[in-house]
């Protein structure tokens, strides 16, 4: 299990980066954390003729609570977002979901950039940010742009980027008063893949939940939003049968693959199970 | 077309100066390029732990970085921190508990369980459990392992 | 075993294992690690087919890499080493197909090795892999063992006329008279999932072949090195004093490295038609295509028992698909023919009747891996005990107990002809009762139900096969030795050195013959230097596979101990002119039998003995090297027993089984070194619980595996693992002087059915039962009604 061949840079500079991206097209390949593209290189699943290797580039792994929300760099290592106090209080479902991602020697190397880009549906931090109603700060050769999150992920693996754009940072508002956070995920081992999990963010006033937001992960193409979910429940006091009636609506929602670790149905079936208890954990 | 590109990094304190192939992974240039033996490749998919090496203080997966990205970097295997020491009373609890067999993961299992105890010196035996639970030991079960590091961590504690 | 008994002793010590100060160091030899000069690596073109013919393999292109040396195909290699037959003389009726080291002309799965490319780094190797283009055209894939005999099914080798590897009818008493006089007939189908070894360390060799001399060297991860020395020695056309295996540390074997592969015997041939040195190492996508499979059955089972739970009889019908070849030397027969002649030993009812069709199909081959055919054979018998306890609403262990065969009956023969000559069923079972505070953790259960917590516990009694005999493989015709040799030197510091044919794995193999041989010379430990695993040095031997060090092993080295202690007090009594009975060994040192006066220190002797024997009496030769070799003579096997019990807690809303603690009390006769017999147990359990939960190869209809990476095969890790408490029962073996059984394998022949009666037990409120393993949480939300 050995590589194709492939050269290496490493810029020391953004533009230096985009200006390597640009040469290299799609036979190049953007190196962040590597923590799953080496693992398709070493399958070699992916053969590209060049690894740009961005891991130094300057400015870019900072955390900071700034005017237009918490902005997390896109070179920001999982573990560094985990341990980050400013993600545990104004992004509390991300803090969350940090530790279910990988184990350890992951997180030390896996970036929330390179998370974001490679689109894996099955992630945590995506379904996260979608329930958050994020933004991916991208940025190109002369160009810049905030892409709302539910715009960016668009397929498996496939997101809005263009040909030579790079994800600098993701921008979610500070949580606020009344919202409370519950991530949660069923996984056969502690740092698997969830065969489900559900990124819950809700706004709760007394028992009734305002407004909610349920994004899932490992159900579909991208992190799912649960749009009829989250309107059976909006509004109401979530009883028992409000929230048998939520995940009746969730069939709708979610057209959930099959696999090797789970049937449609069983993703499904599991999918509520989810809700239940992370809504019961949000009004508690 | 050669592709290879020298590197200088520290490896075990060590300064290393050496040409290598972008595609070699980190623990195959450790293996193969300096022959520190004791990092194992058991999957290379990221999977298994017993690749586990230090990357300027952080355990990483030997298999999932490569070679040329620990250029200036400070690289500690199983034999750099056996050497000086640092990991002697868990070493000793391994072999107390028999938390070894094969010995195939046990460098990796080290490392991890060193990074673990520096972080919470006081890891209950479920936080033991999952901060190894990256790293595959086919042999012991776990039982063995978690009683050595969680009783390495009492006497860490009393000492 | 009097020197043992009095005095100073290691056995039944908990001695630390010395070797694992260098693993623990990192400065463990695995095979990979050994490098050689002009050393080449070998990657392999596999196929991707399950079943497909080669119409052609062009590698002219791989052939210009630079750096590639040689591509090698089948028919290239064919004259080089002969194929092989996986079949054994003593299973009546059984055939296989001959196999060679790469395909010839079709493969048969997916992963057949069909062409080596050798070259200067395993990477380059790689890139030669990906530049051979073979022109494949696929045939239709035999998946299902339960269609395989379908005349309408493809006959995988025409030559054999059907897919039929093996079939085996057992009988004992009259099973179907048993059934009509039974109050309750009890029936169960069982589907066991494919899985795997996954030593950690992959499977590696690196062979070197002097022409010169024409003298092959090979360094494999390996537990039989003799029994690799033979088969290359025969294969190659190579004198067998010629080839020498050379088994350093290995990382994990489980029996998934005691077979003959095609790739590593193509390696060997490489070197041999190089003459270079040429090494490989399996990377692990390869592995789980390559490495044996293990488990693969459909098991239907019925039991007739009276109303009080007395069992009557039984009938078993078994079906295994094994792949496309029977595995050589073994056989891949032998699982089945375990599993149907284990099922009911643990009882004494005497109506069974057993029937087993092992068939051909096109997956990875299938052969022995740790406790064969056991866990099978458990699963089911003690599921259909627990099914007939809940039915007649009787206590499972009493039930149990009613039908042991009980500690008066012994020696006694099993329905299917094992002897067994005393084991401890009771006794474990009050033992494990105790341990595990059982009937409190039963009231705990109840009361959590009106919770709506569901826990379970699962009892699983088992028997063990260990130290087997000659009957084993011998009589079948392969040439895998049952004996083992020790040899002892005293060195001229009064130092032991200790070479056995038995193997190390990380079990503790030289740790346990060390405390053996030191406990019989009358020397500390750390006196004793133990080697292992090299054909040129130890004695001959098996190696070290179905529990089988320490009741062989250990045997030899008690032997050979007791000799050179002989022949030192020998020594020693010319030294001071007295009878050797006057004197005895301590501590290393000779000392008056009576007295315990220190008389000479060991280091004097030998300095007396090599270097100035002109002391001595002029017709006095000292012999202080000694060999002694032992075979199992008296009983086909050294069966052990033990029951285990699992705590379980299941989710019923998300079907997640979440493992609270498991139990396990085994008796493998005189303990040698108490921690190293845990660790095995632990070990084995979780292997057994991996089994149960977690591990499995599934194939789609076309024979591609799709659970072929660390990923998408679970194996169990420390955060799901349970807390294991393991308690003994010591029942010695009187056939041999040590009274040392084995111990390798009971925990995995009893953890998965102790969890699945323990799932059972958690889903019995609902009426709810799973019959499949592994236990995922699609099988247990089906059996309750929720998908």
């Amino acid at each position: 299990m050995k590589p194709v061949p492939f050269a290496y840079h490493r810029p020391a500079s953004l533009d230096e980066a985009l200006a390597l991206m640009e040469r290299y097209g799609a036979d190049g390949r953007v190196l962040a954390g590597g923590q799953s593209l080496v693992p398709a290189l070493n399958m070699r699943l992916a053969a590209p003729a060049a690894l740009i290797d961005i891991n130094r580039l300057p400015g870019l792994d900072g955390i900071s609570l700034e005017p237009e929300g918490l902005v997390i760099g896109a070179l920001a290592r999982h573990e560094a977002v985990e341990a980050s106090p400013l993600v545990a209080r104004h992004a509390p479902l991300i803090a969350q979901a940090m530790p279910h991602v990988g184990h350890r020697a992951i997180r030390t190397r896996g970036t929330v950039g390179g998370t974001v880009a490679l689109a894996d549906p099955a992630a945590e931090l995506p379904a996260c940010l979608v329930a958050l109603d994020a933004i991916v700060r991208v940025t190109g050769r002369g160009s810049r742009r905030d892409i709302p999150v539910q715009r960016f992920f668009r397929g498996i693996y496939t997101t809005d980027l263009a040909p030579g754009e790079i994800v600098t940072a993701v921008v979610a508002l500070p949580i606020g008063p009344g919202w409370r956070s519950r991530f949660t995920e069923l996984a056969r081992r502690h740092g698997d893949y969830a065969l489900v999990g559900l990124a819950a963010h809700c706004r709760v006033e007394g028992g009734v939940i305002r407004e909610a937001r349920l994004a899932f992960c490992g159900v579909g193409a991208t992190p799912v939003r649960a749009s009829r979910a989250e309107a059976t429940l909006s509004g109401r006091r979530p009883d028992a049968d409000v929230v048998a009636e939520a995940g009746r609506a969730l069939d709708a929602d979610l057209d959930p693959p099959g696999d090797v670790h789970a049937s449609p149905a069983l993703r499904r079936h599991l999918a509520r199970v989810l809700l239940a208890r992370a809504v019961a954990q949000i009004v508690t | 077309m050669d592709l290879a590109i020298q590197i200088s990094l520290t490896v075990n304190g060590v300064a290393v100066s050496r040409r290598v192939e972008p595609r070699q992974s980190l623990v195959d240039f450790l293996r193969y390029g300096l022959e520190l033996t004791g990092s194992h490749v058991g999957c290379e998919h990221g999977v298994c732990g017993a690749c586990t090496v230090r990357v300027d203080g952080a355990i990483a997966r030997g298999c999932l970085m490569l070679a040329v990205q620990c250029d200036g970097c400070r690289v500690e295997t199983i034999e750099g921190v056996a050497g000086t020491g640092e990991v002697f009373d868990l070493q000793q609890a391994f072999a107390q508990e028999n938390a070894l067999q094969c010995g195939f993961c046990t460098p990796g299992m080290l490392l991890t369980a060193q990074d673990l105890l520096a972080r919470k010196p006081a890891a209950s035996a479920q936080e033991i459990r999952e901060a190894l639970s990256g790293n595959y030991c086919r042999c012991t079960g776990y039982h063995a392992i978690v009683e050595a590091v969680r009783k390495t961590a009492e006497a860490r504690g009393r000492a | 075993m009097s020197r043992i008994e009095k005095g100073r002793s290691y056995i039944g010590e908990s001695v630390v294992r010395p070797q694992t100060a260098r693993l623990l160091a990192g400065r463990g030899v695995f095979t990979d690690d050994v490098v050689l000069p002009r050393m080449l690596h070998v990657a392999f073109v596999r196929s991707p087919h399950a079943h497909a013919r080669m119409l052609s393999i062009d590698s002219t292109e791989a052939r210009t890499l630079p750096g590639v040396v040689a591509v090698v195909t089948g028919e290239e290699m064919a004259p080089v080493c002969s194929g092989w037959v996986g079949t054994l003389a003593h299973f009546q009726g059984m055939k296989s197909a001959m196999q060679r080291p790469l395909a010839v002309g079709k493969a048969s799965w997916q992963g057949e090795p069909v062409a080596a490319v050798v070259a200067e780094s395993r990477a380059i190797a790689e890139d030669g892999v990906s530049r051979v283009r073979v022109e494949w055209e696929p045939l239709p894939a035999v998946t299902d063992p339960e269609t395989a005999l379908d005349p309408s099914t493809p006959v995988i080798h025409p030559e054999l006329g059907d897919n039929l590897a093996f079939k085996l009818e057992l009988k004992s008493g009259d099973a179907d008279a048993a059934f009509k006089s039974a109050d309750a007939v009890l029936t169960e189908t069982f589907t066991m999932g494919r899985h795997t070894g996954v030593t950690l360390e992959a499977r590696a060799i690196l062979a070197d072949f002097d022409p010169s001399e024409r003298r092959l060297t090979v360094y494999h991860s390996f537990q039989s090195p003799n029994m690799m020395q033979d088969i290359l020695a025969r294969h190659l056309g190579l004198p067998e004093q010629d080839v020498r295996v050379i088994c350093k540390d290995v990382g994990g074997s489980f029996g998934i490295k005691v077979h003959i592969y095609p790739d590593e015997m193509a390696t060997c041939t490489l070197s041999v038609m190089l003459g270079r040195p040429v090494k490989f190492t399996a990377d692990r996508l390869e592995s789980f295509v390559s490495d044996i499979h293990a488990r693969e059955h459909r098991v239907k089972a019925e039991l007739a028992v009276k109303r009080d739970g007395t069992i009557l009889g039984m009938r078993v019908d078994d079906l295994s698909g094994i792949g496309p070849y029977s595995v050589y030397p073994r056989t891949s027969a032998v699982e089945g023919n375990q599993t149907i002649r284990l099922t009911p030993g643990v009882y004494r009812f005497r109506d069974y009747s057993a029937r087993l069709s092992v068939v051909f199909q096109n997956k990875t081959p299938m052969c022995q891996y740790r406790a064969v055919g056991h866990p099978i054979a458990f699963a089911v018998m003690e599921a259909m005990v627990d099914r007939a306890a809940r039915e007649l609403n009787l206590d499972p262990v009493e039930v149990r107990r009613k039908n042991y065969v009980t500690a008066e009956m012994y020696p006694h023969t099993s329905q299917t002809g094992y002897f067994f000559e005393r084991l401890s069923h009771e006794e474990a079972l009050d033992k494990l009762l105790e341990i595990s505070d059982y009937r409190a953790l039963c009231a705990e259960r109840d009361a959590r139900r009106a919770h709506r917590v569901y826990r379970g516990l699962g009892l699983c009694a088992f028997i063990e096969l260990t130290t087997p005999g000659p009957a084993f493989y011998g009589v079948g015709g392969a040439r895998i030795s049952s004996q083992d040799g020790c040899t002892i030197k005293l060195e001229p510091s009064g130092k032991l050195t200790c070479m056995t044919g038995v193997t190390e794995q990380g079990q503790g193999t030289d740790t346990m013959i060390a405390q053996v041989v030191a406990s019989a010379v009358g020397v500390a430990m750390e006196d004793v230097r133990v080697l292992t695993g090299d054909t040129m040095v130890s004695p001959y031997g098996g190696g070290t596979w179905a529990s089988r060090g320490a009741g062989i092993g250990g045997e030899a080295a008690l032997q050979t101990g007791k000799a050179i202690r002989a022949n030192i007090l020998k020594v020693a009594a010319a030294i001071l002119q007295c009878e050797p009975e006057d004197l005895d060994i301590r501590l290393g040192k000779i000392v008056d039998a009576l007295t315990g006066e220190v008389r000479l220190d060991l280091a004097e002797l030998g300095r007396v003995a090599y270097f100035r024997p002109d002391t001595l009496p002029k017709d006095f030769q000292s012999e202080l090297t000694v060999t002694r070799h032992y075979v199992p003579r008296h009983q086909g096997f050294a069966f052990t027993n033990g029951i285990q019990l699992s705590h379980v807690e299941v989710d019923v809303e998300t079907g997640f089984v979440r493992l609270l603690k498991h139990w396990c009390v085994e008796d493998c006769g005189r303990i040698i070194n108490p921690r190293l017999v845990d660790e095995q147990i632990r070990g084995a359990i979780v292997q057994g619980i991996g089994a149960a939960l977690y591990e499995h190869l599934v194939y789609d209809e076309q024979g591609q595996l799709l659970t072929g990476t660390m990923m998408d095969y679970l194996v169990p890790m420390a955060a799901e693992m349970p807390e294991i408490v393991v308690g003994h029962v010591e029942t010695p073996t009187a056939y041999a002087e040590g009274g040392f059984k084995g111990a390798g394998e009971a925990g995995t022949a009893g953890a998965p059915g102790a969890v699945l009666n323990a799932v059972n037990d958690a889903l019995a409120p609902f009426g709810a039962r799973v019959t499949s393993q592994p236990i995922t949480p699609e099988v247990v939300l089906k059996a309750l009604g929720a998908l």
